[in-house]
């Protein structure tokens, strides 16, 4: 009966969960799906992350690599995000190039690690003006359910704590590099950004990490990404209905706390692949 | 000039000077727009923001692609082309936090299975340009006849080095800020549509943007007010 009702009529049957304040899954509005987290699960790469909220599956792999920095930022190194949403996730995406929604995400995470100082640009220099590291950041979707830019930032994250860089050394004889990979250091990881994701049901009720059924019957969209500071580094709302100030607010007060949440999470996790090592 | 040229090309010009409170310096850059510009599509506008120019133009309602169809309500395309080279990873995020802010503001049930295609043109960049755009959107809209629920405009703020509020700044300003927000404001209860920013900043900076955000808003929509009276009266 119930299963026939969510079928008919999606929206009612979200409405009927929300009027007793709670949601289908058996959450309240403003509580988060478990959050497990996985470190330096690809040995391959130089840092790696699996971070799972509820079903939303996210891996992110980072591999550093030499380049020449660009012209105009001698002393820069620089960070490639990539939001990869393969057709193997979600019937939603079909094979070829990445569609809007991937795009999009891959630009808001490089937004945020540019507004966040995550990582000092200047950290990856080698050499100025010949030598900089270059981190491709490649984060893949492995299972779709709602808030993946949440999960991405986490994977991101946890992955970047993660990375060891090894050390390189120019000979000044052939003046090319020397990479000593035996000898890795760990990067310097300035700012912790993490995002609260919220959706906006009839206007007027706020839920937090809404799931892919949830996004899809909602009317906005909002993502506040804060730091341990209480730092503001983004307030990402593309378009949707009107929110007013107050609701903002509890939005803010919201992803604070969460902040503080995975902030722990990521060093407890990070002291548990220590130990076992 | 013939009347019936006066018609056709229309141009209006207001500069502001606003005062919100002493600390910050709220000067939006004079504006402009010229409505029906364009003979093919079904609505378009041209939005000039200072130096920052943008052309829309809407088509729509017409037949939608099977694959894009929904069965309810009008699918709608926004495409943005920048000056020069092809449109890029930064324009499709921008496509879609104007796709939204479209959506939410048309009444898209209207048109069920049909399709509605905004394309901007972007003319010239000197800062502020994704408030530019939503101004340009929402007037080609208007000029299109389609139905709206509510406008919205955009406006752009910038906070500089020194904590000053900087609303419609120019792409130099935008380069020296420390950070910079751009929010679409609706015009029934001047609430924050959309939201997009960068840099970091703390929660008072954010609320204080909003506010001078919505304190400029009224001066736009005053414009877009003024724009549609003086095209529908007999008088003028």
């Amino acid at each position: 009966m119930a299963a026939g009702f969510k079928t008919a009529e999606p929206l009612e049957y979200h409405r009927s969960f929300l009027k007793e304040n709670c949601r289908p899954d058996g959450r309240e509005l403003s509580e988060f799906r478990t959050t497990t987290l996985n470190i330096g699960s690809i040995s391959t790469a130089d840092g790696s992350a699996l971070v799972k909220m509820g079903n939303t599956t996210i891996i992110c792999g980072i591999k550093a690599e030499l380049t020449n920095p660009t012209a105009d930022a001698p002393g820069k190194g620089y960070i490639v995000p990539n939001v990869d949403l393969p057709p193997l996730c979600s019937s939603r995406f079909r094979p070829g190039p990445p569609g809007e929604q991937a795009q999009a995400a891959s630009q808001f995470i490089a937004d945020v690690i540019e507004s966040s100082d995550l990582i000092k640009a200047e950290d990856l220099c080698v050499d100025r003006g010949k030598l900089c590291w270059v981190l491709y950041c490649d984060l893949m979707c492995l299972d779709y359910d709602g808030n993946i830019l949440d999960a991405c930032l986490i994977a991101l994250l946890a992955a970047l704590r993660n990375t060891q860089l090894p050390e390189v050394g120019i000979n000044k004889e052939t003046c090319l590099p020397e990479v000593d990979l035996e000898k890795r250091q760990k990067l310097h990881i300035h700012k912790h950004p993490v995002g609260a994701s919220f959706c906006v049901f009839d206007d007027s009720i706020l839920i937090v990490d809404p799931t892919d059924e949830e996004e899809n019957l909602a009317t906005a969209h909002l993502t506040v990404v804060t730091d341990e500071d209480g730092r503001l580094c983004s307030v990402h709302k593309p378009g949707g209905t009107p929110l007013s100030g107050e609701k903002l607010q509890e939005c803010i007060n919201r992803a604070t706390a969460r902040q503080r949440e995975i902030h722990k999470l990521i060093d407890k996790v990070l002291d548990s692949v220590k130990t076992t090592q | 000039m013939t009347s019936f040229a006066c018609d056709k090309h229309r141009f209006h010009l207001e500069s502001g000077v606003m005062e919100v409170s002493p600390s910050t310096v709220s000067l939006i850059r004079e504006f402009g727009c010229e409505q029906t510009l364009l003979s093919r599509p079904d609505g378009s506008a041209s939005f000039v923001q200072g130096d920052t120019s943008v052309m829309a133009g809407v088509y729509g309602p017409a037949e939608v692609k099977v694959s894009k169809e929904i069965y309810d309500r009008a699918t709608l395309e926004v495409l943005v082309h920048p000056k020069v080279g092809l449109p890029g990873v930064r324009e499709r995020s921008q496509e879609q936090c104007l796709r939204e802010t479209c959506e939410a503001s048309l009444l898209l049930s209207l048109h069920p299975r049909s399709s509605l295609t905004l394309i901007l043109q972007v003319l010239h960049d000197d800062g502020s340009l994704l408030s530019c755009c939503l101004n340009a959107a929402c007037m080609a809209l208007m000029d299109a006849g389609l139905s709206m629920g509510r406008l919205f405009c955009g406006v752009t703020c910038a906070i500089s080095t020194d904590g000053e509020i900087i609303t419609d700044p120019t792409a130099a300003q935008e380069k020296e800020s420390r950070a910079l927000m751009t929010f679409a404001i609706d015009s029934k209860e001047r609430r924050v549509m959309m939201s997009s920013t960068k840099g970091s900043f703390s929660v008072h900076e954010l609320q204080q943007c909003i506010a001078v955000s919505q304190k400029a808003s009224e001066k736009i929509f005053q414009f877009y007010r003024d724009s549609v009276r003086r095209r529908y009266s007999k008088n003028l």
